[in-house]
């Protein structure tokens, strides 16, 4: 399998694509009998999951089902108790400082500094990944989310809609080829939704990948490839988004969520 | 190249922490009144004369500065890792190192403007003569390495407390005992420059090397520490 080279070079300016020699590996994540245990209580039991380049795939279960612990270990903030795990070809265990230059994360919870304006936060994360002209790549993305013109004000001064729109754009700045979304539709209103639906549209159009946690299962249909079910840390159902109907999902939903 | 992408992200960490302390205004402001606070009762608690006051100001002088220290360093990092923002950092591939000595320098500035604040209100308080001569030179280079210590500790430890229910309580059980050698240090050199005397142990350049070694060890620890 080939790899992206390693390295620090920086995202070439005004390109929302990912680049070309990240499309030369097939798998966006591979996992390989993946374990987590916190204090001795197993989170995630045995999971193998794959995820190829350019799908989009929604992850579900109840509360504690583990879907956040694993958003976590993908997003390399935790690390795996047993198993493997490859991101666009890179492993975590030697590679993660470059899987971190491929991902792009948002939250339920926007996570920008208050104080800092919407511009300040990008131009600050664009410092962090090294992002080429980061002040007009931020300005094209703020453009796109449509936040420019309130690019010099503080976060905490925006509604909970409009710091999400920045979290979007900030996850974007680097141009990464995976998204990870946890509960990513919190606090959008519909304009927002469809906002996001254009982003993920284009971000899978150009090759990206995407793995998103919901609790809405309408939202996991109509915008993943594939739903995976997680319960009690192992993956309960998975089937292609293609050949669901939402009546079918809310059965089998009810069926392995108790 | 990685060197000059570690200094730009090391100044992009420092430069986001002091503007979001300029506007924030949490933690300063609190640090200064609290060490100035800690002069002034000092001051009242003890019957000072001429004798007795230069054997007693150092001390004051450095449990103003560790107090007040350790209340900044606690509150600037766990507020950044109650609001998520940690973790946030944590998901750029900045090298933890350029994470951590962008935290101690800025912690090192707040404690810093601090001991600009507190250095003259202890002169006047103790009615110190640190304006005459050489002593004012001679006194920022040791609160500097005294801050610098501190700040060398705290910082990495503050990241450890700061994931715990009893980070305030925590933060000073865990700094307190490994800071004696640097404010051991300190104090002995501030009280040598008031009162100067002979065969004493070279304080100064024991604080320097106190300073080295934990800034070093912490440099190396954070990552693993700030990292599950």
């Amino acid at each position: 399998m080939s790899r992206p080279v390693k390295g620090t070079a920086a995202v070439q300016p005004l390109d929302l694509a990912a680049s070309d020699e990240k499309t030369t590996v097939a798998m966006a994540i591979e996992l390989s009998h993946l374990k987590k245990s916190y204090a001795l209580k197993p989170v995630l039991r045995n999971i193998d999951l794959v995820l190829p380049r350019g799908q989009r795939l929604a992850l579900l279960g109840a509360n504690g089902a583990g879907k956040t612990t694993l958003l976590r270990i993908l997003a390399g903030l935790s690390k795996a108790g047993s198993g493997t795990v490859f991101i666009e070809g890179l492993d975590s265990r030697y590679e993660l400082q470059e899987i971190r230059r491929q991902i792009g994360f948002v939250a339920h919870q926007p996570y920008l500094y208050e104080e800092l304006t919407v511009l300040e936060n990008l131009l600050f994360f664009g410092q962090l990944y090294a992002v080429a002209q980061t002040r007009e790549r931020a300005m094209m993305l703020l453009q796109r989310v449509g936040m420019e013109r309130r690019s010099n004000e503080r976060i905490r001064a925006l509604s909970r809609g409009q710091v999400q729109r920045v979290a979007w754009a900030r996850a974007l700045l680097h141009a990464p080829s995976l998204l990870l979304l946890d509960e990513p539709d919190t606090g959008l209103d519909q304009n927002g939704n469809q906002l996001v639906q254009a982003l993920l549209d284009e971000h899978t159009a150009r090759g990206g990948s995407m793995l998103f946690t919901t609790h809405n299962l309408e939202r996991a249909l109509s915008w993943s490839d594939r739903i995976v079910i997680l319960a009690g840390g192992r993956v309960v159902y998975q089937h292609e988004t293609a050949s669901l109907t939402h009546e079918e999902l809310v059965q089998r939903y009810q069926e392995v969520v108790r | 190249m990685m060197a000059r992408l570690f200094f730009s992200q090391l100044w992009a960490v420092l430069w986001k922490d002091i503007r979001y302390e300029l506007r924030s205004k949490q933690t300063w402001i609190g640090m200064g009144m609290f060490a100035l606070l800690v002069l002034v009762i000092f001051n009242f608690t003890f019957d000072l004369h001429a004798s007795t006051v230069t054997s007693i100001a150092p001390g004051a002088l450095w449990v103003a500065f560790i107090f007040a220290s350790l209340l900044g360093l606690g509150r600037t990092v766990a507020a950044e890792r109650e609001q998520g923002m940690l973790d946030r950092l944590l998901l750029t591939p900045v090298d933890r190192k350029a994470i951590y000595l962008a935290k101690l320098l800025g912690n090192l500035l707040f404690i810093g403007v601090v001991e600009i604040i507190a250095l003259p209100v202890f002169a006047i308080l103790f009615n110190l003569p640190i304006w005459q001569g050489t002593t004012l030179l001679a006194l920022i280079p040791i609160v500097l390495l005294g801050a610098l210590g501190i700040a060398a500790v705290g910082t990495l430890f503050s990241v450890m407390a700061a994931t715990t229910q009893a980070k305030e309580l925590l933060l000073p059980i865990l700094v307190f005992p490994l800071v004696v050698p640097v404010v051991i240090s300190a104090v002995r050199a501030t009280t040598l420059l008031l009162v100067p005397s002979v065969n004493e142990p070279p304080w100064v350049g024991l604080l320097i090397a106190f300073d080295v070694i934990f800034l070093s060890v912490s440099t190396l620890l954070f990552q693993y520490i700030v990292e599950e």
